[in-house]
């Protein structure tokens, strides 16, 4: 691993620092598929990089990491590179100061790798408009994450006013092992669901987002109450022959039970967070199912949409 | 070249090399195929529109099988312990394995479940290409059963069809079987017809039943055929899934998205620009302990036949209407079809079998001194044949496949090869070390692709010379991008067949390739090559003979 720091430098003697060094390692040309910006401060740096360097396994990036730092300091640009064989793109952590903690935009913009998608992730605290942000205009696809947010279940409530086409929230990706499970146990016929509960910590924003994908789906209210945790630990769905549910109480192996068969456990561990990026990196087309999802939930999850498709 | 010679001959009518006129359009089965694939699609279909938490849009939520049990034939075998197995558990670890999925292991051995359980356990915590989880672990377990038995004995499985209907009580599995049959070959009709006898081949209403095989599909056009006599009489050709595990692998399906997602390529995908197109497997691995496997076989049966052939449709192949299973196959169909071999193939073939020599640093034993090996062996580890493709697209454009063990190193690749330039507006001088351009489709390791161009060297004077644009697919991603045999086990439980070759496919090879080993059968021995080379000189002097060289890997 290569690192490299610039102090008091620009985007364009970065962006030539970085040639340099590609060329200096003997790899001139990499095949990245696109770049990250992340969105963050000092305190969620650390976590934010390792996860999308993680991430980059499976999709080699260039990794735009934008650390505001105190904004009453005199205008500064420093960088940090680190190219290396144990990561397979680029990461560039930008530290920001004085007024230019709010033109961010101006330095990531040069650095962007031409002509292939750009993704934004805020790992902490975003704005309500992600896709207005200044650096949400460079994108295609942005990624916010509720759970971070000093009020988690409002942050996710209130996603649908800002809502813009390539939008997501890790509230959501952090579904999709229960949303494929629940998915599987309705391959099998199931009578009409009449009612449904998810089951949860506090404060978990994907509670509810679950709530009301399952209320949007089957057409029938779900609700959100209160549990130990952790995490998620269950979905309850009445039928007019019995409740199917699936439990988990230790956040790794689930129970599945259906009226007239046998229980079974499925594995459903939580997941780290560059796995959740990886998720969100594989499609870069809007997640029409997540739009449809927060709209849904910002009706009120106990209003059951009639229409379902 | 002309017909005449070596005219391939349809399917359903197998004719003697040399025979002539191929007049049968149609396929006798392929209604009823077309049928049974509408049939099953629908259901399948039905079942995903009747599912109220399912949407074409969420494509987040991953394919996943229905309740099912897999019956793993075979289970102290080496493919099982080092492929299937594991594949099992990445799956699991996936999310991709459906609640309550089973898996029975069949062996003649005095286990309980516990000890096969814990074979798995081995087999996984070796081979499994993702970290080992312990609650999928448990899951797994939990769904492990056993019976022992020797595949004569009319009671074990009359026990197995218990088992089975246990599980489904137990596990609610729905009847739905898989049965992979990772046994030799030879057990195959016993193993099939004690599944027939107990009835276990046979789904009832609403479940299916399917047969997993494993290559190699016989030895010969009529053994391949017999094979299939045997597995039809019990199972419909749609519940029979014949494993090329090429076909799993990301970069052979990458072949597809490569010519038929891009406008790149396509427009010079013919005669007017191809020059001629390399399909290599080199591999630098002896016979290791297979001796009993792979004399008699050789190289060209245990992979021209099913791998290359396989790589040469889906490089010239037209593009299929649809991905589907029916319209993919029928492409391949064509392509096959449409192979000549070589008029005189001693000529337009080579063979060879290795010599001692050094292995990257190792001196290792020729190949008749390897382990049962007899010393009269005329068994080839290295083929080689030159074929040509008849129709619009390809006419006069030859297709080289090579095949060896022993050889430089481990490679397998698809190199298509540009004609030159029609005019070169430069000296002789400038030009005289630039080759021809070339498009590689790296199939392993490094997987990739690789583009050659001339360019210029940098200086006063215009020197033109050959440079490679890589695109490494899986450079990074190399450990993490799922194994050929994970998408392939995937497939069989959801019943999607297009990775997996047809009956007509496996005949069309057979029919490529039995003139070839008719002919060698009557050369003798093959020449020899030292080990850690790239084959005979034969092969050489065949590429030469039409001025072309075997790339250098
Ligand atoms: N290995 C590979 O990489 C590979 C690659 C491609 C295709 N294949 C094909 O995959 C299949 C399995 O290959 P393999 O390499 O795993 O073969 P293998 O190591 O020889 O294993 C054969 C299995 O069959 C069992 N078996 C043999 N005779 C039996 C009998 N009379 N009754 C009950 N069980 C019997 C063996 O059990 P015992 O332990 O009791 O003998 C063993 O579990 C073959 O069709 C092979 O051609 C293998």
């Amino acid at each position: 691993m290569a690192s490299f720091m610039l102090s008091g430098t620009t985007a364009s003697k970065i962006s030539s620092q970085l040639t340099h060094l590609r060329h200096q390692m003997g790899a001139p040309a990499i095949g990245m598929v696109l770049t990250l910006v992340v969105v963050c401060d000092e305190s969620n740096q650390y976590d934010a990089v390792r996860a999308a360097t993680e991430a980059a396994r499976e999709h080699p990036s260039r990794i735009l990491v934008a650390i505001a730092r105190d904004p009453a300091e005199a205008i500064r640009l420093d960088a940090e590179l680190r190219i290396g064989e144990s990561t397979p793109g680029e990461v560039i952590l930008l530290r920001l100061y004085g007024e230019l903690t709010r033109h961010a935009e101006s330095v990531v913009s040069p650095l962007l790798l031409p002509d292939t998608p750009v993704v934004a992730w805020w790992p902490g605290e975003c704005t309500d408009r992600p896709a207005k942000d200044p650096i949400g205009l460079l994108t295609q696809r942005r990624i916010t994450d509720a759970r971070s947010a000093d009020d988690p279940v409002k942050a996710i409530v209130g996603r649908a006013r800002g809502y813009h086409p390539g939008d997501t929230d890790l509230a959501w990706t952090r579904l999709t092992p229960w949303r494929s499970l629940l998915a599987a146990a309705f391959d099998q016929p199931v009578g009409e669901v009449e009612r449904g509960v998810v089951e949860a910590v506090p404060d978990n924003p994907s509670a509810p987002l679950l709530a009301a994908w399952l209320s949007d789906r089957l057409g029938a209210p779900v609700e959100v109450a209160e549990s130990g945790g952790p995490g998620l630990t269950a979905v309850r769905l009445s039928t007019a022959d019995g409740e199917i549910k699936v439990t988990r109480s230790d956040a790794r192996l689930a129970t599945l039970t259906r009226p007239g068969q046998p229980d079974r456990r499925v594995a459903l561990a939580r997941r780290p967070t560059s796995e959740l990026l990886a998720e969100e990196l594989r499609r870069l087309d809007p997640d029409e199912l997540y739009e449809t999802a927060i709209r849904h939930l910002a009706r009120g999850v106990t209003a059951p949409q009639a229409a379902r498709r | 070249m002309t017909d005449g010679e070596t005219q391939m001959t349809s399917p359903e009518e197998p004719k003697a090399p040399g025979d002539e006129e191929e007049t049968r359009p149609a396929h006798a089965d392929e209604v009823a195929t077309v049928a049974a694939a509408a049939a099953s699609a629908a259901s399948t279909e039905a079942a995903m529109l009747a599912n109220p938490l399912r949407d074409p849009r969420d494509k987040r939520l991953p394919r996943v099988a229905g309740p099912c049990v897999l019956v793993l034939f075979g289970v102290t075998g080496d493919l099982a312990k080092r492929k299937l197995l594991p594949a099992i558990y990445d799956l699991g670890n996936r999310g991709l394995l459906p609640p309550g999925f089973s898996l029975v292991g069949f062996a003649r051995r005095d286990w309980a479940a516990q000890d096969f359980a814990q074979l798995t356990h081995d087999a996984i915590k070796e081979h499994a290409r993702t970290p080992f989880r312990e609650e999928v672990w448990k899951q797994l377990r939990e769904g492990i059963h056993f019976v022992p038995g020797e595949f004569s004995d009319d009671g074990a499985f009359d026990a197995l069809a218990m088992t089975l209907k246990e599980i489904d009580e137990t596990r609610g599995t729905g009847g739905n079987y898989a049965f992979y049959l990772s046994v030799p070959p030879k057990f195959f009709p016993l193993v099939v017809e004690q599944l027939k006898r107990t009835n276990l081949a046979n789904a009832p209403e609403g479940a299916w039943r399917r047969v997993v095989i494993e290559k190699p599909f016989g030895h010969d056009l009529q053994s391949a055929q017999e094979l299939n006599t045997i597995t039809s009489a019990v199972f419909p050709e749609s519940s029979v899934f014949r494993i090329d595990h090429y076909l799993g692998k990301e970069t052979v399906q990458n072949i597809m998205a490569l010519r038929f997602a891009n406008n790149l390529f396509e427009p010079i995908w013919n005669r007017g620009y191809v020059d001629h197109v390399q399909i290599t497997m080199a591999e630098d691995i002896g016979i290791g302990g297979r001796a009993g496997y792979y004399d008699g076989i050789g190289a060209a049966r245990d992979v021209i036949q099913n791998h290359l052939l396989q790589l040469l449709a889906l490089v010239a192949m037209d593009d299929p209407t649809s991905f589907e299973a029916n319209s993919l196959r029928r492409e391949k169909e064509k392509v096959l079809k449409a192979v000549r071999l070589p008029h005189d193939l001693g000529l337009g073939t080579a063979r060879g079998r290795y010599t001692s020599g050094w292995q990257g640093g190792e001196p290792v034993v020729g190949y008749l001194d390897e382990d049962g090996i007899p010393a009269d062996s005329i068994t080839e580890t290295y083929a080689a044949i030159k074929l040509e493709i008849a129709n619009r697209r390809w006419a006069g454009v030859p297709f080289y496949l090579r095949t060896g063990k022993r050889l430089g190193r481990r490679v397998t690749e698809v190199a298509v090869v540009f004609q030159r330039a029609p005019h070169l507006p430069f000296s002789t001088d400038d030009t005289e070390i630039l080759g021809q351009n070339a498009l590689v489709i790296r199939v392993q390791p490094d997987e990739g692709i690789t583009v050659r161009f001339g360019s210029k060297v940098p200086g006063t004077a215009m020197e033109v010379r050959d440079v490679s644009m890589d695109f490494a697919y899986g450079e990074s991603f190399m450990e993490s991008s799922p194994e050929a045999y994970e998408r392939l086990l995937l497939d069989v439980l959801i019943g999607d067949p297009p990775l997996f070759p047809h009956q007509r496919e496996v005949d069309l090879s057979w029919q490529i390739l039995d003139p070839i080993e008719h002919f060698w059968a009557s050369q003798g021995r093959p020449e020899g090559y030292p080990a850690g080379t790239w084959g005979p000189a034969s092969a050489d002097a065949m590429m030469a003979r039409d001025g072309r060289v075997w790339r250098r890997l």
